[in-house]
């Protein structure tokens, strides 16, 4: 259980780590906090030639609130979520999710970014970016350019990062102070990846809502304009709309994977109407 | 090979290392700090869970070379350090070891509960263990030792001149 030799870099600019990145041709990976790279490495699933440790970058490192949104860098941890030390733009919800993320002592390396990249569908932030109608904003060799959270997720283990670029931040909108949300999981131990996710959020003067179901086999679903689903799960019942959402997220009906899922919308759904709005 | 300086139990140390060099095995095989044990190697166990700037990590992950200019602490500096020593004594009592290969896990991660958590409960401190794996106490006893620190430093704080 070690991993192969690589070669090590840390560079101290953003465009230094790009450089090298391109350099490695495709064999070299950004290295954050290593919690999913590292097992990975030390069970030989990655291999990567050089890794470029891009802790040292002062633009992932920062956050930036302004007036609609707050801009978190790519490479604050969850414990720093889970701690209050940024601000949560969804009231709250940021750092109980963030609390939920393995175990504290990943929580202290693992990062922000790090997690969005490595597009585990059963992760967190993967789900919940897009929930919360998240831009990545991302640094590359053609410089700068923003993805939509919404279409972050190509496919298991596949962001729309293109080679050679690295995400620098995430701009969260600020949540309107009437706004509800829930998210939910299910999971068999605490710390584990998820089994199934569900997770709503509904911010009328934004004119938003929006209905997560997420640790599928691919990129979690998202269907806007979701009130009749949420009415028809908040009267405690799954029905033809729950059925069509499930359906559309791959789920085949009467399978163990549907009905978890199906327990998790019911549940998300019927937390909306509590204070928190969210649990494990 | 990289150049590794960092802070470890006090003392600076410089060693050039393999990058993929794994904390543990660096504090292992470079510097003969067997007290860390290792388990599973990925993550999951807790076995390995060292402080790196007073904060627990999984010293399997997290590669010597990312932490130059780090503090490191393993189970061996902890001999004066004022929780540790409650949480000796009380794993003692509370018989919250058996073969005791998961403890300098345990430990690091128990005295983060009782620093970061002061009020936690039972339902909390079992949450928080939950990263750490015991395969002989059933963590009855562990959970027990944690709490009773917790209580005593909660009594200390409440009655500051009748506790030594």
């Amino acid at each position: 259980m070690k991993s192969a030799n690589f070669i090590f870099n840390k560079p101290e600019t953003l465009e230094l780590a790009i450089n090298l990145l391109a350099e490695s041709q495709g064999m070299g990976k950004p290295l954050a906090g290593g919690q999913s790279l590292g097992p990975m490495m030390n069970m030989r699933l990655a291999q990567p030639e050089s890794l470029i440790d891009i802790t040292a970058l002062a633009e992932l490192a920062q956050t930036e609130e302004a007036e609609r949104d707050i801009t978190i860098g790519a490479s604050i941890t969850h414990a720093q979520i889970e701690d209050g030390l940024v601000a949560d733009p969804a009231g709250g919800l940021l750092r109980r999710v963030a609390a939920g993320i393995a175990y504290r002592a990943v929580r202290n390396k693992g990062t922000l970014g790090g997690s969005l990249v490595h597009a585990d569908p059963a992760a967190d932030w993967i789900n919940l970016m897009p929930l919360l109608n998240a831009t990545m904003l991302v640094a590359g060799p053609q410089g700068k350019r923003e993805i939509d959270a919404v279409n972050w997720m190509i496919g298991t283990f596949t962001s729309a990062l293109e080679e050679n670029e690295i995400l620098v931040a995430i701009r969260i909108p600020k949540l309107s102070s009437d706004a509800r949300r829930s998210y939910y999981k299910i999971v068999r131990k605490p710390g584990e990846f998820s089994e199934a996710t569900a997770g709503f959020l509904i911010d009328a003067p934004r004119n938003i809502c929006n209905a997560l179901i997420g640790a599928t086999d691919g990129p979690p679903v998202y269907l806007s304009e979701a009130k009749e689903l949420i009415g028809e799960l908040k009267s405690g019942q799954a029905g033809s709309l729950t059925s069509a959402a499930l359906i559309s997220a791959g789920l085949e009906p009467d399978t163990h994977a549907y009905r978890l899922h199906e327990v998790a919308m019911l549940r998300a759904a019927a937390l909306l109407d509590t204070k928190e709005g969210e649990m494990q | 090979m990289t150049r590794v300086t960092l802070t470890l139990n006090g003392n600076a140390v410089n060693n050039e290392v393999e990058p993929r060099t794994s904390l543990a095995d660096f504090v292992r095989d470079h510097h003969d700090l067997t007290g860390t044990n290792l388990g599973c190697e990925q993550g999951v166990c807790g076995v390995c869970t060292m402080l790196v700037d007073g904060m627990p990590v999984r010293s399997c992950l997290v590669r010597a070379a990312t932490c130059c200019g780090t503090t490191v602490q393993t189970i061996e500096s902890f001999e004066h350090d004022e929780v540790m020593s409650q949480l000796r004594e009380s794993f003692t009592a509370h018989h919250a070891l058996q073969c005791g290969y998961c403890t300098p896990g345990m430990l690091a991660t128990a005295r983060d509960i009782v620093l970061r958590l002061p009020d936690a409960d039972e339902a909390q401190i079992r949450l928080e263990l939950s990263g750490n794996l015991c395969r002989c106490t059933g963590y009855s006893g562990i959970v027990k030792a944690i709490s009773s620190v917790l209580d005593v430093r909660k009594q200390a704080i409440l009655s500051p001149h009748t506790t030594a």
